[in-house]
């Protein structure tokens, strides 16, 4: 399969990552070698392997339901790139 | 809109239509922290004071699972008559959107902790029953502001992280009442369970709305849109009626439904299309990584199940057969928990048919003219029972006992004290009936000659005389007996 | 007096300052004195030089020798998150990202002593081979100018081989610890999934990220792995397992210890240097009592396109954070997409932008089978391929690299041929297990090669005693010129 120029923007929109032509273009150069290497799976049978989700050789450990965070609300506005001391604070949204 | 045989359609030049709905309820699970962090969940804080690095998504910052949430889930389900998963995984919805730090919502998609169930419904025509498609837990997203700063969205992430139930109905429901009936009927049976508040004005209870229409017959479903996010059953029923008019009037005009998303508008009453969103609808949904499959063993399933209390359903039964109360009064009781609690609690020590006509009757009443709840009532169940009580054993009168409870709602006073100071209590001692009956008689000889000759209805005259010179004090059962030996 | 301090290992170092022949301070400024000759090698990203002597100094005024690494001076990847220090991860989209919160392995390391002296380069959200997709530019290896130190840990083997630092830790996806170390002639250890924290270190991919230690020799790399592995309920998918006492435990003993020699891991092309250096591994393990077995792992070859599939799709979202909106760098923008689009496009290099791009792609409507879930069954069967060796033996050996170190820009413009390097590296991740690397010999060009131990789950104790009899069966010596200093 090949990845077309349409393709690569589509991709670069749900990523939200901005491309020009140009870089789209070496953009989907680069991914169809990388892609046509990766087809090499197709060889493979799967049909009857479950696929392995986690390799963790452990089970899911439950926390109790308890407030152990503080409020530390200049820690997490400290590193936001527009300085307001209640809020984050992107463009505005239009919905 | 006709409504023939309690039945929700839509008429456009002598077509029938149907409309279809199915709901997904967000519902808040009652914990005190969130799904994968450690803080708070409280309602109302100021901004961004609940925000962990996990809730913000800080670089290597990791979910870990609120032991609780996972209950509370299973509970529901149970309550749901569902099926409960034994195995369910955790994935990631990926999207970008101002209040949602990680990129992500973790939520489940394939393997939902809780199955199909149903939900029973109790309509004016019978019984339905609306189907549960599954329940997923997730995470909740913050908020974004829009109307403080003109330039700029602001956005608060005190309930980034908060746990969520989705709860999605199969496309069952078919008009207005329905969908009023199964939010409530939902509200009720989490309420009774304590995994959800079901507060909706603080966004406790949400839903997206999925609406179709089809000519009546029909029995492939139409297209379908979805609104999303709608607070209040009032709005959903606002925004289902306008969007199946909507629907219905672009297939009359040959048209055809796009299946979108969309918004409603409480201002305008309308839906709209949310076209910025489009582009971003390949939510790229994949095993969380960073959390491992919940592996639930039957152990723990029966231990919940085991101490899941009495839900509305059982309890309407009960109330049937053990008060013989009517199915209309046992619904009204059971509708809510704390009603429900309350009832019973007076009832307990009173007579159940006085304390179902009193809880129904001038209790809500009081409610409804105060806006309160039930919890919330200016006068105990403890106290309401004593009233009974007082009623029952005669020492006051039904119409006493009214302004009695008059004075009561004003600071819950115990009504044995009312009567008492008032010297409200009722006169039986037939000595001092016989003397205020015989005074009537004596006061009015033309009225007794009247009676005497045929004028029946004048008995009321002198019960009405007698009640009134005792200050409506006498006991009128007493009253009567005495009345009609004295003038026979 | 300096110079030699800087000799010293990691065991030797603590050793002395437990004796008092040495203290924190001595120690300290000796290692920062020589991470500011060498600043060539630019190995470092963030200094905290003034920070780590005061530290030293205070060790000194009440020490406290219980301590696993008393006093001792730590440069540790610049994908850690450490409280105060600036944690870029190689991006400009972090450049100026200060956390305020520790990753677990870096406060295991305070805890035992340890002192921060800096953060080491490497590739940019841990994704490359060669150091050469970090912000902050490529780094030297000091076996010889203008070579990759390997990557994505290139920076901390760059500065253990140089010895800027006694030992250091990296982060290892694909290889990013072992192939660096084979680059370098150092150890590096990769263990088991679940045995070190992932809190606080920046994700690339989730289900294979592991930190592990980089020193000078085994000895150096079981203490520093006793003390960064530990059980973290701050991570879900951390382990609850018995941690030993590495280093204590460690001993050459292999006598009857049965060694697996993979078939599938001699690629066409390898050079004859490598095939030798392996049958010079196989001739050691029999010298010493070991037993070689000849194993299969016949799904190999497929463990590098898997690769490519579940660490880009896992990275595409992992890094779906860096928006612009809560830390970071921000592009200013029209409107809230358009912010994020700037944002992402200025922040990120163009392989992390490749990967994230691969990433969304398989898990995208209409390819997830095809690719993601492709990729994940194929993982249970790379995985099952180990399970079946483990029935026959107790470890495996392999090479560490098809190759040595290759020169800077080398590979930079042919993503595939870059990505061939972590051929041996990659199946070891997919399938969760603990394996170390350690130099064993030096190619034609006299750059260093690495052979790699791979063990069970778990069994991190095994792998390092037999890499502890290689290591002193082979000697290697390391011929590093200081050619960077004058």
């Amino acid at each position: 399969m090949t990845i077309d120029l349409k393709t690569v923007k589509h991709i670069s929109k749900l990523s939200r990552i901005s491309i020009d032509d140009n870089k789209a273009k070496k953009l989907g150069k680069d991914l169809n070698s990388i892609f046509s290497f990766i087809e090499k799976l197709n060889e493979l049978d799967t049909k009857n392997t479950e696929p392995l989700t986690s390799i963790a050789e452990t089970t899911l450990k439950l926390r109790k339901d308890e407030i152990k965070s503080e409020n530390i609300r200049e820690d997490i506005l400290k590193n936001s790139p527009d300085k307001n001391k209640d809020f984050f604070v992107v463009p505005k949204v239009i919905e | 809109m006709s409504k023939n045989n309690g039945e929700y359609l839509i008429i456009r030049n002598d077509n029938k239509y149907e409309v279809i709905i199915g709901l997904e309820v967000h519902a808040q699970v009652l914990s005190e922290s969130k799904l994968f962090s450690t803080s708070s969940t409280k309602f109302g804080s100021e901004p961004n004071t609940q925000v962990s690095l996990v809730d913000a998504a800080f670089p290597g910052m990791l979910p870990v699972i609120n032991e609780h949430c996972i209950k509370q889930a299973v509970k529901t389900g149970i309550g749901l008559k569902a099926k409960i998963n034994k195995r369910s995984i955790f994935d990631r919805k990926n999207y970008f959107y101002a209040d949602l730090p990680q990129g992500y919502q973790i939520s489940q998609y394939k393997d939902p902790i809780v199955g199909e169930g149903s939900v029973t419904l109790d309509m004016p025509n019978g019984e339905k029953n609306i189907g549960i498609e599954r329940l997923h837990l997730e995470q909740d997203a913050g908020k974004s502001i829009h109307d403080i700063d003109p330039q700029n969205t602001l956005v608060d992430l005190n309930r980034s992280g908060v746990a969520l139930m989705e709860i999605v109905s199969k496309p069952d429901l078919r008009s207005l009442d329905e969908v009023n009936a199964y939010i409530k009927k939902l509200r009720s049976i989490m309420r009774y369970l304590g995994t959800c508040d079901g507060n909706m004005q603080e966004g406790s209870l949400r839903a997206d709305v999925n609406v179709s229409v089809r000519k009546k017959g029909d029995k492939k479903l139409g297209t379908r849109c979805e609104i999303k996010n709608v607070n209040s059953i009032k709005f959903m029923q606002m925004a289902i009626d306008f969007e199946a008019n909507r629907q219905v009037d672009i297939i009359e005009e040959g048209g055809s439904i796009d299946q979108e998303t969309r918004l409603f508008d409480t201002k305008k009453n309308e839906t709209r299309s949310m076209r910025s969103k489009e582009d971003a609808h390949d939510y790229r949904y994949f095993p969380d990584p960073d959390l491992l499959p919940l592996e639930l063993n039957d152990n723990y399933i029966d231990q919940i199940k085991k101490n899941i209390p009495e839900l509305p359903d059982e309890k309407k039964k009960r109330f049937i057969e053990k008060f013989k109360l009517s199915p209309y009064e046992a619904n009204i009781l059971v509708s809510d928990i704390e009603i429900s609690k309350y009832f019973e609690e007076v009832s307990k020590n009173s007579d159940v048919k006085l304390a179902t006509n009193w809880i129904t009757g001038e209790l809500f009443a009081l409610l409804n003219e105060k806006n309160i709840e039930i919890t919330e009532s200016p006068i105990s169940s403890k106290n309401l029972s004593k009233l009974i009580n007082l009623i029952k054993d005669g020492t006051i009168s039904g119409k006493i006992a009214k302004s009695v409870f008059e004075i009561m709602r004003d600071g819950d006073k115990d009504p044995i004290t009312i009567v008492e100071e008032k010297g409200l209590k009722q006169q039986s001692d037939p000595k001092e009936l016989e003397n205020l009956i015989n005074k009537v008689i004596i006061e009015n000889p033309k009225n007794v000659e009247a009676y005497k000759s045929g004028k029946d209805k004048l008995f009321g005259f002198f019960v009405g005389q007698v009640m009134k010179n005792s200050n409506g004090k006498a006991n009128p059962k007493l009253v009567n007996e005495i009345l009609k030996k004295k003038l026979n | 007096m300096m110079s030699n301090i800087t000799d010293l290992k990691l065991v030797e170092l603590v050793d002395k300052i437990k004796k008092k022949e040495l203290s924190s301070s001595e120690v300290t400024i000796a290692f920062i004195e020589r991470s500011k000759k060498s600043k060539k090698l630019n190995a470092y990203i963030s200094e905290n030089y003034e920070n780590a002597i005061k530290k030293a100094k205070i060790f000194d005024q009440k020490p406290d020798f219980k301590k696993k690494l008393p006093g001792i001076p730590i440069a540790v990847k610049d994908l850690f998150c450490t409280k105060n220090i600036r944690t870029t991860a190689g991006s400009k989209i972090l450049e100026n990202f200060v956390p305020t919160y520790e990753s677990t392995v870096t406060q295991n390391i305070l805890d035992e002593g340890g002192i921060v002296i800096g953060k080491l380069n490497c590739d940019e959200f841990a994704m490359g081979s060669s150091n050469e997709t970090s912000y902050f530019g490529n780094v030297q290896n000091p076996v010889s100018e203008n070579l990759v130190p390997g990557g994505s840990s290139g920076g901390s083997s760059s500065a253990i081989a140089a010895k800027l630092t006694p030992a250091t830790i990296g982060t290892d996806t694909g290889g990013s610890i072992r192939q660096p170390a084979s680059f370098t002639g150092t150890v590096g250890l990769k263990p088991t999934y679940g045995s070190c924290s992932r809190y606080g270190i920046v994700a690339f991919a989730s289900s294979l990220d592991q930190a592990g230690p980089m020193t000078h020799d085994v000895k150096d790399c079981s203490l520093m792995l006793e003390i960064m592995s530990t059980y973290d309920t701050k991570d879900s998918t951390s382990v609850d397992f018995k941690r030993e006492n590495y280093l204590t435990n460690l001993n050459e003993n292999i006598k009857g210890k049965k060694i697996g020699i993979p078939k599938e891991y001699r690629v066409d092309g390898m050079p004859k240097e490598i095939d030798e250096l392996w049958e010079k591994g196989i001739k050691i393990i029999k010298e010493n009592g070991g037993q070689i077995i000849e194993i299969s792992l016949p799904n190999t070859n497929y463990a590098l396109p898997t690769y490519y599939i579940v660490a880009p799709a896992e990275a595409s979202s992992n890094l779906a954070r860096y928006d612009g909106v809560k830390y970071g760098f921000r592009s200013k923008g029209e409107n809230l997409i358009d912010m994020y689009e700037k944002t992402r496009s200025e922040g990120f290099g163009d392989e992390v932008k490749r990967r994230i791009m691969i990433g969304t792609y398989v898990l995208s409507s209409g390819y997830y089978d095809a690719y993601y879930l492709k990729a994940q069954k194929v993982r249970r069967l790379i995985k099952n391929d180990f399970d079946e060796a483990y029935k026959k033996v107790d470890a495996i050996l392999t090479p560490s690299t098809p190759s040595s170190a290759f020169k800077i820009g080398e590979k930079l413009n042919d993503p595939v041929s870059m990505y061939l390097n972590d051929i041996f590296t990659v199946p070891i991740n997919l399938a969760g297990l603990p394996a170390i690397s350690i130099p064993a010999g030096h190619d034609k060009k006299g750059y260093p090669l690495g052979l790699q131990v791979i063990g069970k789950a778990f069994d991190e104790q095994s792998i390092l005693n037999i890499a502890f009899a290689l290591e002193k069966n082979i000697s290697f010596k390391n011929n590093i010129t200081d050619w960077w200093i004058k």
